[in-house]
């Protein structure tokens, strides 16, 4: 679509003007178009979703009221979209840095899968240690267990060329399947009547959560991860060597920088991190194994990193508002409302918010004319598509 | 510049509204007793789910005094927590968990709100304001059991199984036991899917124990793909949880069915009248229509249906026992002696299959 124009001519009889309207790229989007943009995808979207409610017979104002109370309202509806947004701040974060350099991590849901794999092995192992030992242990488990589960899927790639998005796509599968044969094998809690669950983690193993909220040290890790790969791309050697692969892997390789060092390197980073979500989701909130461990986190994940534009600070940001819509998609439920109403509304959130980002690339110019050339300019004969 | 000063607006207006809406905030006053119920996977799952919630429409339309909310397809993990008690914040008098994975949640929420009672489906964990529940499902499987063995020609029956827990394990050796009660050459070949609800994957396992040779396909999952995939591979099947013969007609022979309604009105007005009591433990049985064989397909012979009748009558009346001895494991040994009944706590903890069946567990 490069390059295309297209110049409508529509007279104005009284005034015996024309008004061409006239689309093409942008070169560089101005500053406050970038903050403008998402306000518009999500003004669009909530009237869609309006007129969608409307209708199906449910009245929008009250669905939206719903909304917004239920997750960002009340204490406990921000509480709790805190909670959801954690584990996606995590693995959004630990993607992001990959997709920097053009890395498809598909798998961070495999890495979230073993962080809380091997997690939950050092707290059921060493349940003696003390928390301040047993913490930064399971983290440090979980951190490996996840690089290691990257860099499988990212070895075949820096070695091969092996398309990396099907590598750790399946490696997902595979992370999930390992998860159930520890909790339906070995670790199968003997007092759980054959249950697929492991023990209940000691006490020192819990992720220690603020107040009597379930918000737990997770968030504040997410942050910390943020900022700090946030600064690792803006002002480190490495980091300008990740944007600069992602942006132009040729030139990279001119300036000879290791491609196949930098994608086994990014990998490992990206999977630790969402190794640690792993490791917050048992640690802070189950406090056991069990075969489910993750939502969908790794996959909703990638859709918050694109949101965000890869942006640090904006992965913040979309992380909360992602939770509380993922949040309010059950309790509106409890008023009524069907579930898939919800979801309708999460996926007219994206579509508008990718829509509405493809075509703020462009921007629209109403060019005046004298009325000589726009006789011959009828619309579709002018129509020039290059 | 025109262009940039409508955004604005919108954006400035879209901005106020919102924040007019959230503190206008909403009220719903009632003095109806409000039940909750939370669902694993969609009601529209034309199983598991389905019939729960069909339980919960017969709740509303016996007891008028009732009114109720539910929150289905919530993942048993952090969700599960939240959402349990946005539905005693919401005044929910009784909660309804139907599903095993919500267990620790609801322990969790329940000590938080001491004066809703909490129903736990499938759980073996009470506590004073925590009830458990189910149905001896295991029955019903006996006597579908009777049929497909009647109606094999192979010998060879396919169930598709969820997970390995005492749950499944206990219906399928109850299935397999009613199978060769009436064919004793016949076997029941296990696939296990390690999932309540995904059809996909459901249908794939039914189809690899038709190639395997399964005339029969019986399942232990919330969605009729099984029975669809037997409808497509023109041999027979036995569905679960509901009827589901509309999905498969020429397939399916009939199906262990649930049917909850009779026990939620009973439950509720337990709760309602003060005589709910800890520890609350339901297992009731065809004697209680809870559990059913469901509507024949036009296939099966009368004959067939007279004899699963007259054997649901026996253990109706507790003349017929599905667990009494001698039972056999699949490796030859004697489990159960002569004349010895499996109590109800070594059914909670089946981890072995009887003889006759083919499969694993780890």
């Amino acid at each position: 679509m490069l390059g295309t124009t297209v110049t409508r001519g529509k007279e104005k009889a009284a005034q015996g003007r024309t008004w061409k309207i006239r689309v093409e790229k942008r070169l560089e989007a101005p500053a406050w178009w970038n903050a403008v943009v998402p306000m518009i995808s999500i003004t669009l979207a909530l009237l869609f979703g309006a007129i969608f409610l409307k209708m199906t017979g449910y009245s929008p104002i009250k669905v939206y009221t719903i909304m917004f109370k239920d997750t960002f309202g009340t204490r406990y509806g921000i509480t709790e979209t805190l909670v959801k947004a954690s584990p996606l701040l995590l693995s959004a974060v630990g993607v992001s840095i990959a997709f920097r350099m053009q890395l498809w991590n598909i798998g961070a849901e495999g890495q979230i899968y073993v962080g809380a794999l091997a997690a939950s092995w050092v707290a059921l192992t060493f349940t003696d240690l003390p928390a301040y030992i047993m913490i930064p242990a399971m983290m440090i488990a979980a951190a490996f267990a996840g690089g290691l589960w990257a860099f499988l899927g990212s070895a075949p790639r820096a070695i091969w060329g092996v398309n990396e998005i099907i590598t750790t796509l399946m490696l997902n599968y595979i992370a999930i399947f390992c998860v159930e044969y520890f909790v339906y094998g070995p670790w199968r809690d003997p007092l759980s009547f054959l249950f697929p669950l492991s023990p209940v983690f000691p006490k020192s193993a819990w992720l220690p959560c603020f107040g009597n909220t379930r918000i737990h040290l997770g968030l504040v890790f997410g942050i910390v991860a943020a900022l700090a790969v946030g600064l690792l791309l803006s002002r480190t050697k490495w980091g300008y060597e990740i944007r600069v692969i992602g942006e132009n892997p040729d030139a990279a390789r001119y300036s000879g920088m290791s491609i196949s060092r930098n994608i086994i390197l990014v990998m490992l980073l990206s999977g630790a991190i969402s190794g640690i979500a792993g490791m917050c989701e048992v640690s802070g909130i189950i406090h056991r194994l069990q075969a489910q461990v993750s939502a969908g986190y790794g996959y909703t994940a990638i859709i918050v990193a694109w949101l965000a534009k890869l942006h640090p600070i904006g992965i913040i940001i979309v992380s909360f508002l992602f939770g509380g819509l993922l949040v309010a998609g059950y309790s509106v439920q409890i008023y009524g409302i069907p579930a898939d109403i919800a979801t309708m509304l999460q996926g007219s959130l994206l579509f508008f918010v990718l829509g509405v980002e493809a075509l703020a690339r462009y921007r629209i110019r109403i060019i005046r004319s004298s009325p000589e050339p726009a006789h011959h300019a009828t619309p579709g004969v002018a129509r020039k598509i290059t | 510049m025109k262009f940039r000063r409508w955004t604005v607006l919108v954006c400035v207006i879209t901005m106020l509204s919102m924040f007019v809406i959230g503190i206008s905030g909403i009220s719903a006053a009632s003095d109806k007793m409000k039940v909750g119920f939370i669902y694993s996977s969609p009601v529209g799952d034309m199983g598991w789910a389905y019939e729960h919630n069909r339980g919960r429409l017969h709740l509303v339309e016996k007891l008028p005094y009732v009114e109720t909310v539910y929150v289905e397809n919530v993942p048993e993990s952090s969700d599960a927590e939240r959402v349990l008690t946005q539905l005693a914040e919401a005044g929910c008098k009784v909660i309804f968990a139907c599903s095993f994975g919500y267990m620790d949640f609801v322990h969790a929420v329940a000590t938080r709100y001491p004066d809703v009672i909490f129903m736990h489906n499938t759980g073996f964990k009470t506590a004073e304001n925590v009830g458990i529940y189910f149905g001896r499902i295991y029955q019903a499987r006996y006597l579908t059991g009777m049929i497909a063995g009647e109606m094999t020609e192979s010998d060879l029956i396919g169930y598709v199984a969820a997970m390995p827990i005492p749950e499944v394990v206990r219906g399928i050796n109850a299935f397999a036991l009613g199978v060769r009660s009436v064919n004793p050459k016949a076997k029941v070949k296990v696939v296990w899917t390690n999932t309540w609800y995904d059809p996909a994957r459901e249908k794939d396992a039914a189809k690899s124990l038709i190639e395997a040779g399964c005339d029969i396909i019986a399942q232990h999952q919330n969605s009729p793909a099984a029975q669809q995939a037997a409808g497509e591979a023109g041999v027979y099947g036995i569905g679960y949880n509901t009827d589901m013969r509309q999905f498969a007609p020429d397939a399916v022979l009939t199906n262990p069915v649930w049917n909850w309604g009779p026990f939620y009105v009973d439950c509720v007005e337990a709760v309602r009248n003060g005589t709910w009591k800890s520890p609350y433990d339901y297992w009731g049985g065809v004697e209680d229509a809870v559990v059913d064989v469901g509507p024949y397909g036009p296939m099966v012979p009368e004959d067939i249906k007279e004899l699963v009748i007259k054997k649901k009558s026996e253990i109706a009346q507790g003349e017929f026992r599905v667990f009494e001895g001698p039972i056999k494991d699949n490796k030859g040994v004697e489990r159960v002696a002569p004349g010895q009944v499996m109590t109800d706590q070594e059914l909670l903890s089946f981890d072995w299959f009887v003889e006759g069946v083919e499969g694993t567990l780890n």
